[in-house]
């Protein structure tokens, strides 16, 4: 016996396999970010003073990222669309802007932590501190394994497109709600580290 | 058992192994208090992570779940073979951790901080341990969602599916939403430890006369927090399994159908569900005020409602039953009591004012090893003994199996009932000397010997078991699919099952426990069945 | 796939103005921390605007229009303890939110304040 509904949709769910658990583990990252904005939030209450997110950090290069990021997550699902019209050429243009945008985004995000290191300003300097290099940290790495994912479909992953189309554009449309997730976790830390 | 030496003689050399522990553990074979801590805070984590979660969710869940469900396989191999990976390195780095300098994490299974930051070097292999272990159940929870969702077999409805399946994917749901926020957590502590940050550490802490480099404004009170909220949910992870082994063996074993299926299924999703908001009531103590001790302390006492509805559920389930005393059965009718202790027990801690006097008590230590050792650990004996014939295609020894059941249930009695006792008197838990210091533990200081005996004869009683255990996986006696004439869909599998499962994919056609249909001819109908008169829709 | 040319096609075009939505969004987002309001305030409207973005990236790109119930589901109930994590702990400060305590020390010369 195989395992079914890894390409067909079970009738009564209406799921396959692959959906569902996706969507399950991105569930189970909402709790971890939220376990992070949590403390963020107790300890921004237990603070005697907080500092204001801008006169620590660089607003014009987190909104240069934050625009980084959204458009990764456009040319993402630009990705499963060219696929579903049955475009190899199309998806593998919008996959290497999505890797590119996100390489990107990682460089300016390694340019904001050494800036900060060699000004001495390290996780151990402050609460705010501690709490930003942790979420962006955190952050940082899901994207990087974001990338190592999307650079294994770019490439060798890909060759599953010429015995199996359907489970293909499953398995991209997981890997795109994975990538949407890290970019709506980073739409949220923007603004609650950098501008307030 | 070398912690209950220590507790039954003080600062007596521990025979025999004393000698093999070293000078840094025990110089000249008498335990210090450092290693009693030790071994304190690795018998909780490693029972619980590496002893009840693995054995009842991945040992029972991954076997039992695709085969009571008429799957094939986990919807995703791969990823349970990486859940199983992950679970293996936490073991080791676990285990390891006694063996680095300053010895394993000796800040109890809860790590509180500030004490665990400041701690010795195990407790930062701990962490690392814990995120291994950590990931391998959220793999793990994935999986088993998908798999009881999606594969369940042709006419295999989910109000047709054995009560143990839903108490799995209750289960799984808690350990897919309850572990994140404590692996957020321990990357906290991590960089406590390691990078030097002040999540947990407030400011102005001074440890050992000289006032810590740190930046503060950190809370010791935010790890409590994000600990308890996975760690409540987590002791329904330990539970719930066992609760399902046992209704599949009441079943099995009364010839008749569990009674009140449906409430059963109502009171395990809605306990899963409160278990999330119950978790402060660990933290009664820490000042919160009234506000947060009343909200919990309320939850507290509607969960317990659930939770006697589904003992209440399993009890009346044996009223007019035709009882078999297999061996199972044994384990599985010795549970409900245990159950039913510890889970009264319980009661006066989740209140906020008897909770003064009974937090950090033996009279703790009494409840919550009520639910686990006697409660949870027989039932997975009962599960083993159960589907061993399923596995491997041959029963284990029933002479054995009724000498570890009574050996067992009667000294897991002796140790953990005068637990109570102690609490009741004020003796604090975590005390490397036993309680000896304090003057108000003088009259319950004998109880530590007593407990220290039923120690080691529990300890004795597992030998029997786990001879029969490997005698029986070359010698047992041979039996066919269904030996024990039950009635759910891992039995019209062959034993042991191939690759794949089942020859032919079955095709469900009637409910988990038909035993004694009114109408049919026959003492039991398998759910793929299709003659035969259906039994009435379940009541409840 | 039961999508034709066509449908896929208009979904494209969907995706083109909800990533220009988001970038209006983007700039909102930075624009309205140059109005001072107080800080509750402030944070109340970023979370608001965070909020509208981050629905637009999960109703269209991650397709939670339409989900299946199981996924809507799940994502209910996640979200409800989300909100749980992040407001409870809270509580656990409100019965000193706004007083000033005074704690008699009897090794202090004076009272010490602990203040919120």
């Amino acid at each position: 016996m195989d395992i079914p509904y890894i390409v067909q949709e079970r009738p009564d769910t209406g799921l396959t396999n692959v959906k569902l658990g996706i969507w399950l583990f991105l569930a189970s990252e909402v709790m971890l970010f939220g376990g992070l904005f949590s403390t963020y939030i107790l300890l921004r209450i237990n603070a005697v003073d907080w500092p204001l997110g801008s006169d620590i950090l660089n607003v014009p290069i987190g909104t240069f990222n934050t625009v980084v990021l959204i458009s990764s997550s456009v040319t993402m699902v630009m990705c499963y669309a060219a696929l579903k019209l049955d475009d190899l050429a199309g998806y593998k243009k919008y996959m290497a802007a999505t890797i590119g945008l996100s390489v990107l985004f990682l460089g300016v995000k390694l340019y904001e932590y050494v800036d900060k290191f060699s000004h001495g300003d390290y996780p151990s300097g402050s609460t705010f501190l501690a709490i930003y290099f942790t979420l962006t940290g955190l952050h940082a790495l899901h994207i990087v394994s974001g990338v190592v994912v999307n650079g294994y479909f770019l490439g060798p992953g890909a060759a599953l497109w010429n015995t199996n189309k359907e489970q293909f554009i499953n398995r991209i449309e997981a890997a795109g709600l994975y990538w949407h997730f890290v970019d709506l976790v980073w739409i949220f830390l923007f603004p609650v580290l950098y501008l307030l | 058992m070398l912690m209950r030496w220590q507790l039954a003689y003080p600062f007596q050399p521990i025979p025999i192994i004393g000698e093999w522990l070293g000078d840094t553990r025990a110089p000249g074979g008498i335990m210090l208090p450092e290693f009693y801590n030790q071994l304190g805070a690795m018998h909780g984590t490693i029972m619980v992570f590496l002893g009840v979660v693995p054995l009842a969710v991945g040992g029972f869940g991954n076997f039992v779940l695709p085969l009571q469900i008429g799957a094939p396989d986990m919807a995703f191999p791969k990823l349970n073979m990486m859940s199983y990976w992950s679970f293996f390195m936490g073991g080791v780095v676990m285990l390891a951790s006694f063996f680095v300098p300053g010895g394993a994490a000796n800040s109890g299974w809860t790590s509180y901080a500030p004490l665990s930051v400041i701690a010795t070097t195990g407790q930062t292999v701990w962490l690392v341990g814990m995120i291994f272990l950590i990931t391998s159940s959220l793999l793990g929870s994935v999986n088993f969602i998908v798999t009881a969702v999606q594969l369940r077999a042709p006419g295999l409805s989910f109000m047709r599916l054995p009560f143990f399946v839903w108490a799995q994917l209750v289960t799984s749901f808690l350990l897919l939403l309850a572990f994140p926020p404590l692996e957020a957590a321990g990357v906290l502590q991590l960089m406590d430890r390691v990078a030097g940050t002040s999540f947990f550490l407030p400011s102005g802490l001074v440890v050992g006369d000289a006032p810590l480099e740190v930046s503060g404004g950190g809370s010791p009170l935010l790890w409590q927090h994000l600990f308890w909220f996975l760690a409540h949910p987590e002791v329904y992870v330990l539970i719930l399994p066992a609760m399902g082994i046992v209704a599949e063996i009441i079943a099995n074993n009364t010839r008749k159908p569990i009674w009140g299926y449906r409430l059963l299924i109502g009171s395990v999703i809605f306990l899963g569900f409160m278990s999330f908001v119950v978790w402060a009531h660990h933290m009664f103590m820490t000042g919160m005020g009234t506000t947060m001790s009343t909200f919990f302390q309320t939850t507290t006492m509607i969960i317990s409602i659930p939770s006697v509805l589904i003992l209440s559920a399993l009890l009346l389930s044996l009223y007019g039953g035709s009882i078999r005393f297999t061996v199972p059965m044994l384990f599985a009718l010795a549970f409900l009591p245990m159950f039913g202790i510890g889970g009264l027990t319980g009661l006066p801690l989740g209140l906020a004012a008897p909770d003064i006097h009974l937090h950090d008590t033996y009279y703790v230590i009494g409840h919550f090893h009520y639910v686990v050792a006697p409660g949870t650990l027989l039932a997975l004996f009962g599960g083993i003994y159960y589907w061993f014939p399923k596995a491997t295609g041959r029963k284990m020894n029933d002479l054995l199996g009724r000498i570890h059941f009574w050996g067992s249930f009667i000294a897991i009695n002796i140790v953990f009932m005068p637990m109570f006792i102690q609490g009741l008197s004020g003796m604090n838990r975590r005390m490397a000397d036993g309680g000896l210091e304090y003057s108000m533990n003088e009259d319950v200081l004998i109880w530590n010997t007593v407990i220290s005996m039923g120690a080691w004869t529990l300890g004795l009683f597992q030998l029997p078991f786990i001879f029969n255990f490997f005698w029986s996986i070359k010698k047992g006696e041979r039996v066919g699919n269904n030996p024990w004439k039950a009635t759910t869909l891992e039995w019209s599998a062959p034993s042991p099952p191939p690759h794949g499962n089942f020859i032919e994919p079955p095709e469900v056609h009637r409910g988990p426990y038909d035993y004694s249909v009114p109408g049919s001819e026959v003492d039991f109908l398998m759910q793929t069945d299709a003659d035969g008169p259906q039994a009435e829709p379940a009541k409840g | 796939m039961s999508e034709n040319v066509d449908e896929i096609r208009a979904h494209i075009k969907l995706y083109w103005k909800i990533g220009a939505a988001l970038m209006v969004l983007t700039v909102v987002t930075v624009a309205i921390t140059f109005i001072d309001f107080s800080v509750p305030i402030a944070i109340f409207v970023a979370l608001v605007v965070a909020a509208t973005k981050g629905s637009l990236v999960a109703s269209y790109f991650m397709h939670l229009i339409g989900e299946r119930k199981w996924i809507l589901g799940t994502l209910l109930l996640t979200v409800l303890f989300f909100l749980v994590l992040i407001f409870i702990p809270i509580m656990g400060h409100s019965d000193t939110y706004g007083r000033h305590v005074t704690v008699p020390n009897a090794n202090a010369e004076s009272p010490s304040e602990v203040a919120h």
